[in-house]
C-alpha cells in the first residue's frame, strides 16, 4: 500500500460517449472538463502526467506524456497501467499525450514526485533538475530523457492511474451488482462476482465508474502480483515501423495545405551573421522561390527539398567575424590543459573531499598520474533535423520530432512574440534524438521562415548541416594522480577534469573503496554549442575513471577484475553486477594470442552496468568481436525492451569509442557527413549477451542511457590487454591508422 | 515527362529529370516510408529497388526509372496485405527501435534474400553494411535475416 502525497490528485470524468477517463494530475482539482477536449481528439489542455481511457467497447487507451524515439517507453507505460488495470492487454492502445499544458506548476511536479511515497528514486539528477530549472522558467513539463520515462511516469503516474480506475470500476459494479466490493475479482478487462454468476466488461462500467468518488489511495500491485509488469511483451509501435506508415517529424503534412520545402545554413563559426549573400545563380534555378538572409542563417525555399539544397548550394554568403575563428582542436585542447595546468592538484572547484588525497599521494607506495582526453561528438540521428511550420493569422503550428514539446512551444512563442496559447505542436516519431532533440532551435528556425514566407513550409537540413550544427558532447581532458599502498590497494584518487554538465556525481567513485579522494572541476571554455548526447557526462566520466581504474589495477600487477571487486566490499549491488558479467564471459579463461578482455564497470541513471569487451587485432586494427553486460536496473518492466535498450547503448558507445570525433578548423566542425564521421556498421557489431539483474523492486533505475559509459572503458581496457597499448584519447581509430 | 511503375502501378511524372527518386517518391507521390538519412549514398535509409536491384534513392536519379520499376517498403507486403517474410521477423525478433532506418534496412534484405535465400553471416554483412542503424539493431536484424531465411526454406 502506497499513500499518496498531499500534493498528487487523482481526477477522473467521462466523456461523450462514456468513456472513462482518469489521470493523476500535479495539481489540486480535477483536470477531466478542461481535458475531455484533448483526449477526446478536439482543442483542450491538458496538465495531467498519465491518464488511462476506457471506452464503451472495452478499449484502454494509455495516454502517455513522453515521446517515442526508440526507447520504447510508450509500450512499457501502458503496459504498467495495464497490469494495475487488470486490463486485457490485447485491447490496450497508446496514444501520446497532446503538447498542451500551460498551467503545469513544475515545483509541484518536482515536489509531487520527490515526496512521492514509493521509495522514491533520487531521479532528480542534475541531467534532470538542469531541464528543471530550464523547465522552470517556462513552465514547460512535457520531456523525455535522463532514462527517466518508467522510473518516475511509469511507477509514479502511471500504475496510479491504473490502480486508481479499477477500483473506481470495481465500485461502480460492486454498486450495481448489490454485492461488496471485496468480493468482485477484475481480470483482463473483466469484472466478475462468482457467487453472484454476474460479469461485466469494463467498458459496461466505464460510464458509472466516472461518478463513483475517487480514490486517493490506491493500494499498488506488489512484484509477487505483477502480470505485465516484467513480461517482454511486444511492441506496439513496431508493426507500423516494418511497412513504412510510421510517421517521423520529416514526413509530416499540413492538412489542407500544399507544403513548400526549405533547406538552410548557418555560418560555420557559432556565433557569426550573415552579413550578405550573393544569390544571383541561386535565384534562377528551377523551382527556388525565395532565399531569405534571416540574420543567424540563409533559407531557400522551393517547391521541392532539392530544389531547395541545389540552390542553396550555389548561394554565396560573407558572414561576420568572431571571437571563434581560427580556433582549431589543438588550440582548444591548449586551453583545456591550461585550466587544468592552474588548477593543478589542488585547485579547481571542489565536488568531492574525502580525506587528503594530495597527502596520501605523496606518501604511496606507488604513484601513478594519467591524462586523458575526449573530442566533441555529434549526436547523428538518423532523421535529419527538420521541421514544418504555418504561420498565420497570428498564430503558430508546427509538425515536428522533438523530445520537449511544450519547450520547443515555449521557444517558438518567444521568437515569434505570440503567446503559447498560439503555438500549437503536433509530435510525431523521433527518428533517433540521443538528445539532440531536447533543444529547440530547429522548430524556431522553422517558423521563423514560416512567418516569412506566410505560407507552410517544411524545412530539412542536410546531414551536412545536421552535423556541423549540433549540439555537441563536450571535448573534455581529464587527469589523476593516484596513490598505492605496499600492497597495490589505492589510498589517494585525486582527479580534475574541464567540462561538467551533468548529471551530477557523473565523476564519482564513492562505491570504490578509496579513503582519500579529491575530485575537482577546472572549467575552461569553448565556443561550440553543447548539450546532452546519449548519458551526457557519463559519456566520458565512464571512460576517464575506468580507465585510471584499469591503469591502477595493472599498475598493482593485479587482474582489473579481481582489483575493482576487492574495492567493492561496501557496493553489494555493484559486486554482484561485477561477478556476474565476469562470470557470463569466462573472465580468465585464456584467449588466443592478439585478443583480449577487458572489464568497467559504471552506475548511471540509477542503474549499475557492468560489461566486458572481447578485442582482437584485425590487419592491425582492433575489432570489438564481443560484449558482455549485466545490469541492475532495480526491477526491469520490459525484459526485452529494456535488453533492445543495452544492445542500442553499446553500438551506439561503440561508434562513439570508436569513431567519433568532431575536430575544429578555423573555427568550424571540419566533420560533414557519414564518410568523414563514421559510423559502426553491420560488420563490425560484435555480438552482444545481456542479463539482469533485479537487485530493488522499489526503486528503479533507467534503460536507454546507463549500457553505455562503461562500453569505451571496457573496449579500451581490452585493448590494453590484447596489445599492451593504453588509449588515453578517443576516438580509438586515430591510434590505429 | 518521365513514365515509371511505382509498386505495381503506373506513374507518369512531370518533374525535372534530374531530380533524385527518394524526393519523387516523398514530395510527388506523398510514399513517405522511404527515407532521407545522408543525400550522398552513405547511410542506406533510402534503399528502394529499381527493376529489383536495391539502389540508393537519394542518389539515384528519376531518368534512371524511365521505363523501369520501383519498388519501395509499402510495396514489400503481398498484394493482399500479407507481410513479407522478413517484416514478419523484424516483429518477431522485435528489430526497430527508432525505426527511421527500418525501411532501407528491410528492402537491403529483401534483395538479399531474393538472390542469396541463405545467406551466410559474411552475405549478410556484404549485404547489410551500407545500411547505418544508430539505434544499434544490428544484432536483431541479422536474426530476423536468418530467421526470415529458414522460413523461406521450410
Amino acid at each position: 500500500m502506497n499513500k499518496w502525497s498531499r500534493r498528487g490528485f487523482i481526477g477522473a470524468g467521462v466523456l461523450t460517449g462514456g468513456a472513462l477517463v482518469v489521470g493523476v494530475a500535479i495539481r489540486p482539482g480535477n483536470a477531466v472538463d478542461k481535458l475531455r477536449g484533448s483526449v477526446a481528439g478536439g482543442e483542450g489542455e491538458q496538465l495531467v502526467n498519465a491518464w488511462v481511457k476506457i471506452d464503451r467497447d472495452n478499449t484502454v487507451t494509455a495516454i502517455v506524456p513522453h515521446c517515442e524515439m526508440g526507447q520504447g517507453a510508450h509500450t512499457t507505460l501502458a503496459q504498467m497501467l495495464a497490469d494495475e488495470l487488470d486490463a486485457d492487454w490485447a485491447k490496450v492502445s497508446v496514444m501520446q499525450a497532446p503538447a498542451d499544458g500551460n498551467y503545469v506548476v513544475p515545483d509541484a511536479a518536482r515536489d509531487f514526485v520527490a515526496a512521492w511515497s514509493l521509495d522514491a528514486p533520487k531521479w532528480l539528477e542534475p541531467t534532470y533538475n538542469g531541464l528543471f530549472t530550464q523547465i522552470s522558467k517556462l513552465g514547460d513539463v512535457l520531456v523525455t530523457g535522463g532514462s527517466s520515462s518508467v522510473r518516475t511516469t511509469g511507477q509514479h503516474t502511471m500504475r496510479l492511474a491504473g490502480a486508481a480506475a479499477r477500483q473506481m470500476l470495481v465500485a461502480a459494479a460492486a454498486a450495481r451488482w448489490n454485492v461488496p466490493a471485496s468480493e468482485i475479482v477484475a481480470e483482463n478487462s473483466t469484472l466478475v462476482h462468482k457467487a453472484s454468476n454476474k460479469r461485466g466488461t469494463y467498458g459496461e462500467f466505464a460510464e458509472a465508474a466516472s461518478q463513483e468518488s475517487m480514490p486517493q489511495t490506491p493500494p499498488l500491485k506488489d512484484v509477487s502480483q505483477y502480470k505485465l509488469m516484467g513480461k517482454g511483451l511486444q511492441r506496439l509501435d513496431i508493426p507500423a515501423k516494418v511497412n513504412g506508415e510510421a510517421l517521423f517529424g520529416i514526413d509530416a503534412q499540413v492538412p489542407g495545405q500544399k507544403l513548400q520545402y526549405v533547406a538552410v545554413k548557418a555560418p560555420p563559426v557559432p556565433g557569426a551573421k550573415v552579413e550578405a549573400i550573393n544569390s544571383a545563380t541561386a535565384k534562377t534555378m528551377p523551382g527556388v522561390r525565395e532565399i531569405l538572409n534571416m540574420g543567424d542563417f540563409v533559407a531557400v525555399v522551393a517547391d521541392g527539398y532539392w530544389q531547395a539544397q541545389m540552390a542553396l548550394n550555389m548561394v554565396e554568403p560573407r558572414y561576420s567575424r568572431t571571437e571563434g575563428d581560427g580556433l582549431d582542436s589543438a588550440k582548444l585542447s591548449a586551453r583545456f590543459a591550461k585550466a587544468l595546468d592552474d588548477a593543478g592538484d589542488t585547485g579547481g572547484t571542489s565536488l568531492a573531499a574525502e580525506g587528503d588525497a594530495p597527502g596520501a599521494f605523496a606518501g604511496a607506495a606507488k604513484k601513478l598520474e594519467a591524462e586523458y582526453k575526449v573530442p566533441f561528438v555529434a549526436h547523428a540521428a538518423m532523421e535529419p533535423i527538420n521541421c514544418t511550420a504555418w504561420v498565420h493569422d497570428g498564430k503558430c503550428e508546427i509538425w515536428t520530432s522533438t523530445q520537449v514539446p511544450l519547450m520547443a512551444r515555449s521557444a517558438v512563442a518567444k521568437a515569434l512574440e505570440i503567446s503559447n496559447d498560439d503555438v500549437t505542436v503536433n509530435q510525431l516519431y523521433l527518428g533517433g534524438a540521443f538528445g539532440r532533440r531536447l533543444e529547440s532551435d530547429y522548430p524556431v528556425q522553422a517558423a521563423r521562415v514560416a512567418k516569412a514566407t506566410g505560407y507552410p513550409i517544411k524545412m530539412i537540413w542536410s546531414r551536412e548541416e545536421d552535423t556541423r550544427q549540433d549540439f555537441y558532447r563536450p571535448a573534455d581532458t581529464s587527469r589523476f594522480w593516484g596513490g598505492l599502498d605496499g600492497s597495490g590497494k589505492p589510498v589517494s584518487w585525486n582527479n580534475a577534469f574541464t567540462q561538467l554538465n551533468g548529471p551530477d556525481g557523473s565523476w564519482d567513485v564513492s562505491h570504490y573503496d578509496v579513503p582519500n579522494r579529491s575530485i575537482r572541476h577546472a572549467p575552461a571554455d569553448m565556443h561550440l554549442r553543447f548539450g546532452s548526447l546519449r548519458s551526457v557526462d557519463h559519456s566520458q566520466q565512464g571512460f576517464f575513471v575506468e580507465s585510471f581504474v584499469d591503469e591502477l589495477a595493472h599498475s598493482a600487477g593485479q587482474d582489473p577484475f579481481e582489483y575493482r571487486r576487492a574495492l567493492l566490499s561496501k557496493s553489494p549491488r555493484h559486486k554482484a553486477v561485477l561477478e556476474k558479467v565476469a562470470q557470463m564471459s569466462g573472465w580468465g579463461t585464456p584467449l588466443p594470442e592478439g585478443t583480449g578482455r577487458g572489464i568497467a564497470l559504471v552506475k548511471s541513471f540509477g542503474t549499475i552496468v557492468a560489461e566486458v569487451a572481447e578485442v582482437m587485432l584485425q590487419d592491425g586494427k582492433p575489432r570489438v568481436t564481443k560484449v558482455w553486460c549485466c545490469a541492475d536496473a532495480g526491477y526491469v518492466m520490459n525484459p526485452d525492451g529494456f535488453a533492445a535498450q543495452m544492445e542500442g547503448g553499446i553500438i551506439y558507445g561503440l561508434t562513439t569509442a570508436l569513431y567519433s570525433g568532431i575536430t575544429l578548423k578555423d573555427g568550424g566542425v571540419e566533420q560533414s557527413n557519414f564518410h568523414d564521421y563514421r559510423m559502426v556498421r553491420m560488420e563490425e557489431a560484435p555480438t552482444v549477451m545481456v542479463d539482469v539483474i533485479n537487485g530493488d523492486s522499489k526503486v528503479l533505475g533507467g534503460a536507454g542511457e546507463p549500457s553505455l559509459p562503461p562500453l569505451a572503458p571496457a573496449v579500451t581496457n581490452a585493448i590494453f590487454a590484447a596489445t599492451g597499448k593504453r588509449i588515453r584519447e578517443l576516438p580509438i581509430a586515430k591510434h590505429f591508422t | 515527362m518521365i513514365q515509371t511503375t511505382v509498386n505495381g502501378k503506373p506513374q507518369k511524372l512531370d518533374v525535372d529529370a534530374s531530380t533524385p527518386i527518394l524526393w519523387v517518391l516523398r514530395e510527388q507521390l506523398g510514399m513517405t516510408g522511404t527515407k532521407f538519412g545522408c543525400g550522398v549514398a552513405q547511410c542506406g535509409a533510402c534503399t528502394a529497388h529499381l527493376d529489383g536491384q536495391p539502389i540508393r534513392s537519394c542518389s539515384t536519379p528519376i531518368s534512371e526509372a524511365d521505363g523501369r520499376q520501383i519498388t519501395t517498403i509499402e510495396g514489400l507486403a503481398g498484394p493482399e496485405g500479407a507481410l513479407h517474410p522478413l517484416q514478419q521477423a523484424w516483429i518477431d525478433a522485435q528489430v526497430p527501435q527508432c525505426g527511421y532506418c527500418q525501411s532501407g534496412q528491410l528492402m537491403s534484405a529483401a534483395a538479399l534474400l531474393r538472390d542469396t535465400p541463405k545467406p551466410s553471416d559474411e552475405q549478410i554483412d556484404a549485404a547489410m553494411s551500407g545500411n547505418i542503424c544508430r539505434c544499434g539493431t544490428y544484432e536483431r536484424i541479422r536474426k530476423a535475416i536468418k530467421a526470415a531465411a529458414s522460413g523461406t526454406e521450410r
